[in-house]
């Protein structure tokens, strides 16, 4: 699986699936009128702001709350090659997984890494490296049956391949 | 090593004698839930298998209930792909506007979620249905496609935590104020990823929708499930409202959690979550200062039953909503509102100056019907207080049970009705 990096944008505890995606703009599934939406709520100037490949950082519980796989879905519309957390809601890390966002749990990584830095996250060895810094941490490895999901980009053709 | 009630459960759908937690298991479905927001997305993905139809077309449940009746041009196209799609798979429970209600009060009261089922549904609230002893979990729009391709999902055995309920609730205290309550003392990442396993001789003194209520914020907690012991009323609810068989599943006695408590129900107090997480509880009495509100709602997944009703009714009747007030009273089911028009409900809630609308989510999640605008307050029975959940980024949700709601209605600011004239 290719390494993700980029410029990190970093969020606190508990950031819910309503500011990811607020509900109001849930009458669409359009993956790329959601990502015009995308943090909205939280962080107005995310959306002019993000650059493909770049990465989301938060702290606890991300993306607790609903359901809606819309979240993922904008978020990886939007362009971020990964998310990096403390902690993520059950929900949410079943639907990235499912639909090929690649998260990482990491809690000390989720600390450290500051807004604007440069991260690269390789998903072979689980290792994230913070290139401003020069820090690297060593995020959650996915169990065998998540990597064959993630492998496959996504549950649909996992299921395909069998 | 004992299993748990959710393992147990899981284990006998994985066809294993044994799991434990933190195993990777597949397990066979009972039924598998969408609604117009999620199934959508479902359908697309689950066209993209190589799948003729859906596994069983009566262990699907599809409930158009977010934006329905249609609030606008882009949810009726979202409608009309979930029709199609039920109609094209002879869907046996797909329910239109006029049969239809908020999921997680319409499956249990048409009798499709029983003890010992596993269900997984396309909405957060699935775990509403561990009142009645079953394994119902929420999952997102793929999840969803998978299991009605497949009748199976996959799933990481949880482990739990064991509430232990003792003693009987006072006067204006409901399974609202328990569930509050809980995720105040353990915050809302307090059970993630784990079931959430409620016993006790103090489960008695709960009605079926206190249960319901309480398991349908399991996940406000961060919980995987919620799960209720199958007693003699959840048994008497099934049997009124089921032809399925249902099993009966008990921990084992030496089962293992990762954390007890005991909730004494008898020095529970009126409590209410404020801005802008569930886990920001208040007791009535730890309320000092006046907060005006404008907009009440008495409703949803979480309070919109006949139960929840009678108490808003019991606060409201022979009084009035405060000037300038708006109160939005939803019955969550059709049935719900055919028996609070027949019990007189629906006139006390028109006399005493509320609204009462079509089942529907609506408010809750801001969709429609109850928008908030930049600074108002609102003391809503629903589940989440989330930054713009009911509309403006600057508005507030205080989340509370219905007989504060109502009696909040009635002062213009967070009131208990013990505090009622």
């Amino acid at each position: 699986m290719k390494a993700a990096k980029g410029t990190v944008f970093k969020y606190g505890d508990n950031v819910d699936t309503d500011v990811i995606i607020p509900a109001r703009y849930l009458n669409s599934s359009d993956p790329a009128e959601l990502a015009t939406h995308c943090m909205e709520d939280i962080d107005k100037d995310f959306v002019s702001k993000v650059q493909k490949g770049d990465i989301m950082v938060a702290t606890k519980n991300f993306g607790c709350g609903s359901s809606r796989e819309h979240a993922p879905i904008a978020i990886k519309a939007a362009g971020v090659s990964c998310v990096i957390a403390e902690t993520f809601a059950r929900i949410f890390y079943r639907n990235a997984i499912n639909i090929g966002l690649p998260i990482v749990e990491c809690p000390e990584a989720a600390k450290d890494i500051e807004a604007g830095d440069v991260v690269e996250v390789n998903f072979d060895t689980g290792v994230i490296t913070d290139v401003t810094k020069g820090t690297t941490y060593k995020g959650q490895a996915f169990p065998e049956f998540m990597q064959k999901i993630i492998a496959a980009e996504g549950l649909v053709n996992y299921i395909n391949g069998k | 090593m004992g299993m748990t009630m959710t393992q147990k459960i899981l284990a006998a759908h994985a066809g294993l004698e044994k799991v434990e937690a933190g195993q990777l298991i597949e397990a066979n479905l009972d039924l598998v839930l969408g609604n117009d927001i999620t199934s959508p997305v479902a359908i697309k993905e689950m066209e993209k298998m190589k799948v003729d139809g859906v596994f069983d077309k009566d262990k699907i449940a599809l409930v158009p209930d977010h934006f329905v009746p249609n609030k606008d041009i882009k949810s009726a196209e979202h409608c009309k792909c979930v029709r199609e799609f039920a109609y094209r798979n002879e869907i046996t429970n797909y329910f239109e506007v006029g049969e239809m209600g908020i999921e997680h009060a319409l499956l249990p009261e048409k009798g499709l979620t029983v003890a010992g089922d596993v269900i997984i549904g396309a909405d957060s609230h699935t775990c509403t249905y561990g009142a009645l002893g079953a394994f119902s979990t929420g999952v997102g729009s793929t999840d969803m496609a998978a299991g009605m391709a497949t009748g199976k999902a996959w799933f990481k055995v949880p482990s739990a935590i064991k509430f232990n309920i003792v003693g009987k609730p006072n006067k204006w205290v409901s399974g609202k104020d328990v569930i509050l309550h809980i995720i105040g003392m353990i915050g809302v990442d307090g059970a993630l990823y784990k079931s959430m396993e409620f016993v006790g001789e103090g489960i008695k003194n709960l009605t079926m929708d206190d249960r319901f209520t309480i398991a349908n914020m399991a996940i406000e907690a961060g919980g995987k499930n919620g799960i209720f012991p199958v007693d003699d009323l959840a048994i008497a609810y099934m049997k009124e409202h089921s032809k399925k068989n249902y099993t009966i599943y008990e921990a084992d006695e030496d089962a293992v959690y990762d954390a007890e408590y005991t909730i004494d129900l008898s020095t529970l107090r009126p409590t209410i979550a404020f801005p802008h997480l569930p886990e920001n509880t208040k007791t009535i009495d730890e309320i000092k200062e006046d907060i005006k509100i404008d907009q009440v709602v008495i409703g949803s997944c979480t309070n919109g039953r006949l139960d929840d009703l009678r108490i808003a009714a019991e606060v409201l009747k022979g009084r009035h909503v405060a000037k300038g007030m708006r109160c939005i009273v939803i019955p969550a089911t059709q049935t719900i509102y055919m028996q609070a028009m027949e019990e007189g409900l629906l006139k006390t809630f028109i006399e005493a100056g509320a609204v009462v609308s079509t089942p529907t989510c609506g408010p809750c999640l801001g969709g429609y019907m109850g928008i908030l605008a930049a600074g108002e307050r609102c003391v809503s029975t629903t589940n989440r207080n989330f930054v713009g959940r009911m509309g403006h980024i600057d508005s507030e949700i205080y989340l509370a049970s219905p007989a504060v709601a109502a009696a909040s209605a009635v002062t213009g600011k967070i009131s208990c009705p013990c505090q009622l004239a």
